[in-house]
């Protein structure tokens, strides 16, 4: 019985994942993210060597689950800073008092364009449109221009060759419902009829979308118009050097990414210091290529492919963040019954 | 058993799981809940959507398990009961469905057949048709052959020999991996949202919506209590069916009960290999997505995915893997074997059949509502284990933990109990009854529960994606992750890591096998 407690023992310290955690340090922020989060770790290791701050990153969920989340911890938050509630669950985070205010020095650099309100607790980061893109290639095989915009979409030229997500499962089908509702205010039902006439398909995610059921991404689907980013093209480059899919940018609508100090956070004073970070040129640098989106500071040069592939929309559709959480519930339901009632 | 006798009794080994249940489900359960009860929620009860819901849910299940288990019958034949060369190899790749992150195979039942209610029932038996294969292979192996030869003697035909005899005494093995099945189908995830978009939801896509992006919690609560109060209706009335049939079997070693397939038994084994080969076609479909287009994505393994995608590499995830399914399994050993030997120790308590439910129970509630309830009950103990690594293990323990109590009760409780008695007249004291009767004819179980565990907590999804840290990701979460990112050599990677995946579950069943075969006093 003994030899059996100690094997055990010894395959429990053997197989341990506990035993390998990492003490944190004195001046340790905590950062609570979403699943879409990506950063250099270079930048991460100078900002630590400068100023003592070493940097926790916790990912949980997209979006919504992340505002969610917060809003449940609030009392008790699972770290300092947050980053990730977007234009779509701005106004639930606010409202639901997750947030201290900090007004960094650098909010004034680019990211005071996108902002929500007066109270200085939410700072834009970075700004990700959603947009149709489209297989130039498949569209031109069989015969069809590259169309424009919403309108061209509800054409019977293009009848069965869109795909979008699902606005209550997926956060770009909520991007691209939002655009239809800030282009066509009270005919948006109206829209969305005719491109169910028009043989939409609907799928739950982007991951269907994008790479199963889109001819212009790996999976080479069908279906050569979908719902996706801005910045998608910029992964579809060719071997000539040319994208092969393209956004069309009057179709876009606006998704801006904030970052803030958790309220009744442990460390807030080092909190605000990785804002600022988030602010920095290092980190804006890098959020093209990092998450697929465009940095909220100006004067931040974008990547190469994406000067070519993915410029960002110029008049992109926006919503005010308020009218988005008084009305979210009621056109996803009406929506619902629109396309699949 | 040893009643009356001085000393701690196993049944209170019970406490152990009991007291883990507690902590680790029961309260943040509760507290979530409870969080969410107001009036709002008896508004969800009374309106009949929900109860279509509930319909299409229990509906789907019970589709599901009726295709697992007649898909699984003639599989857990040919594992337990055929000589043939090349058994282990199917012993290994019946697991691979059930490590498979649903993602993939969710994209990959879509690739194959649709969308529709009927992808949703066949993926959702796909993943489980090793449950029902394993559970009562397990137990079909040890059964004496000898009544069965003695039917066939007598002049029954090989149906009737297997419906008056064979089923009989698998009915508590064939209850237990029903119950199991159900319940991972009637709280499948990834499947119904990906192949039934939004037209066909089930209660666990429905509080997963309603918690996780609408911020819901009353609707969602209703939800909850309502798929609990299933689960639990589900559950006893399962348990009832598997003790109306429990008898002490006699329990032979494999080696004496399997051989070369006769006569009609071969038609069995050609049904067994048709549902094997059924099983390969969708890993076949993912396998040849991973070499499309050369061995890129293996290549890329050894990095984190187009533009730094993943905090980990693919090597790093599927070491992260090993080590948290270790954890799992190990705390899942304990807890489940301490809960078998205390349930046959109360095999005649009158709440027996409410502590075997509730031990079932994880497997029947929502991931999301196990994993929100941790974020506002966990900062309460030491060291706010919400955002600990060691909360990854725990979480799949408590998944792994039911499948465990399931695979050893069933040959635990089949233990000739005046096997017991003889060793306790003996002088034996209960301990040493459990180590010297129960041990030795329940090892290969054991052993078969630890693979099995293993390779669940390998593949485990729903709780891991939500409370792994970057760091400390597992191979299903890094694929999960590389499948939502844009640029082809993400998805390449993605596919490359399935197959890793798949190849690691393939080697860890046949180390286990090759340590069965190793093991020479097991009867």
């Amino acid at each position: 019985m003994r030899r059996m407690a100690i094997a055990l023992f010894a395959l429990l310290l053997a197989g341990c994942s506990l035993s390998g955690d990492d003490k944190p340090g004195d001046r340790t922020v905590v950062l609570v993210t979403h699943d879409s989060f990506a950063h250099d770790p270079a930048v991460f290791d100078r900002f630590t060597a400068e100023t003592g701050i070493r940097v926790e990153v916790r990912k949980s969920g997209d979006a919504g689950a992340l505002t969610n989340q917060l809003v449940l911890t609030k009392a008790s938050p699972l770290g300092d800073v947050a980053f990730g509630v977007d234009t779509t669950f701005a106004s639930r985070a606010l409202d639901e008092g997750v947030f201290a205010e900090y007004r960094s020095p650098a909010a004034a650099e680019g990211p005071q364009r996108y902002v929500v309100d007066d109270s200085g607790r939410l700072t834009a980061v970075d700004v990700g449109d959603v947009c149709v893109n489209v297989d130039v290639a498949a569209l031109e095989s069989r015969g069809l221009p590259v169309p424009t915009g919403y309108a061209d979409l509800a054409d019977p030229k293009y009848k069965d060759l869109l795909v979008v997500e699902d606005p209550a499962t997926s956060s770009p089908g909520l991007a691209f419902l939002l655009g239809t509702v800030a282009s066509f205010r009270d005919g948006w039902v109206g829209y969305w009829e005719k491109l169910r006439a028009n043989g939409v398909l609907v799928v739950s995610g982007w991951e269907e979308a994008y790479t199963q059921e889109f001819s212009g991404s790996s999976g080479q689907g069908p279906r050569p118009i979908v719902v996706s980013y801005a910045s998608s093209p910029s992964a579809e480059i060719g071997e000539d050097g040319e994208p092969r899919t393209r956004a069309l940018l009057d179709t876009c609508f606006r998704q801006v990414e904030y970052a803030g100090v958790l309220a009744n956070a442990k460390n807030p004073e080092d909190a605000g210091k990785v804002v600022d970070l988030l602010l920095s040129p290092e980190f804006q640098r890098t959020v093209p290529e990092m998450m697929y989106v465009y940095p909220a500071r100006e004067g931040v040069e974008l990547p190469e492919a994406w000067a070519k592939a993915a410029p960002l929309p110029e008049n992109p559709a926006t919503l005010p963040a308020a009218e988005i959480q008084a009305n979210r519930e009621r056109w996803i339901e009406q929506w619902r019954a629109a396309v699949q009632g | 058993m040893a009643r009356g006798r001085p000393g701690l009794s196993p049944a209170l080994l019970g406490l152990l799981p009991l007291a883990f249940l507690a902590v680790f489900f029961a309260w943040p359960v509760g507290a979530i809940v409870r969080l969410g009860m107001d009036a709002a929620a008896l508004d969800v009860l009374a309106d009949p959507g929900t109860w279509r819901i509930v319909a299409f849910t229990l509906g789907q299940a019970a589709a599901a398990t009726l295709v697992a288990v007649v898909a699984g019958l003639p599989v857990a034949f040919l594992l337990a009961r055929v000589a043939l060369p090349g058994m282990a190899v199917v012993r290994a790749l019946v697991l691979v469905p059930f490590v498979l992150p649903t993602v993939v195979v969710g994209l990959a039942f879509r690739g194959l057949l649709g969308g529709g209610v009927l992808p949703i029932v066949l993926a959702n038996a796909f993943f489980n048709v090793a449950v029902v294969a394993r559970t009562v292979g397990g137990l079909w192996a040890h059964l004496d052959r000898r009544a069965e030869d003695a039917a066939r003697s007598l002049g029954a035909s090989r149906w009737r020999t297997f419906t008056a005899v064979t089923l009989p005494a698998l009915t508590p093995a064939l209850g237990s991996a029903a119950a199991v099945v159900f319940l991972f189908c009637a709280t499948s995830f990834g499947v119904v949202l990906l192949l039934g978009g939004a037209r066909f939801r089930t209660l666990e896509t429905e509080i997963y919506l309603r918690t996780v992006e609408l911020l819901d919690l009353s609707g969602a609560s209703a939800l909850s209590l309502v798929q609990v109060t299933a689960v639990v209706a589900v559950l006893v009335l399962g348990a009832r069916a598997r003790r109306r049939r429990e008898a002490a079997l006699k329990l032979r070693a494999r080696v004496e009960s399997a051989r070369r397939p006769v006569g009609g038994e071969w038609w069995v084994v050609g049904a067994a290999y048709a549902v094997v080969a059924l099983l390969v076609v969708p890993i076949a479909s993912l396998v040849a997505r991973s070499v499309d287009g050369g061995f890129a994505g293996y290549r890329a393994l050894s990095g984190t995915g187009h533009a730094g995608s993943l905090s980990v590499t693919g090597w790093e995830a599927a070491a992260n893997s090993l080590r948290t399914a270790t954890d799992a399994t190990v705390l899942a050993l304990i807890l489940g074997v301490s809960a078998a030997v205390a349930l046959v120790s109360l095999r005649r308590a009158r709440f027996i059949d409410a502590l075997d439910t509730a031990l079932m129970l994880p497997l029947g509630v929502s991931a999301v509502t196990v994993g929100f309830g941790y974020l506002i009950t966990l900062d309460a103990l030491p060291g706010d284990l919400r955002t600990s690594a060691a909360l990854v293990p725990l979480a799949q323990a408590l998944v792994v933990t039911p499948l465990v109590i399931r695979l050893v009760l069933p040959v635990l409780r089949s233990i000739d109990e005046r096997l017991r008695q003889a060793a306790a007249t003996l002088g034996a004291g209960p301990w040493r009854v459990w180590r010297e009767v129960d041990l030795p004819l329940a090892g290969r179980s054991l052993l078969a529960a630890a693979g099995f565990g293993y390779v669940v907590a390998l593949g485990e999804f729903g709780a891991t994606s939500f409370l792994a840290r970057p760091d400390t990701a597992t191979l299903p979460v890094v694929i999960g992750r590389l499948v939502s990112r844009p640029g082809e050599l993400n998805s390449q990677m993605a596919y490359a890591a399935c197959t890793l995946l798949m190849v690691v579950t393939v080697a860890v069943a046949l180390v286990v096998e090759r340590l069965r075969a190793g093991e020479l006093g097991e009867f």
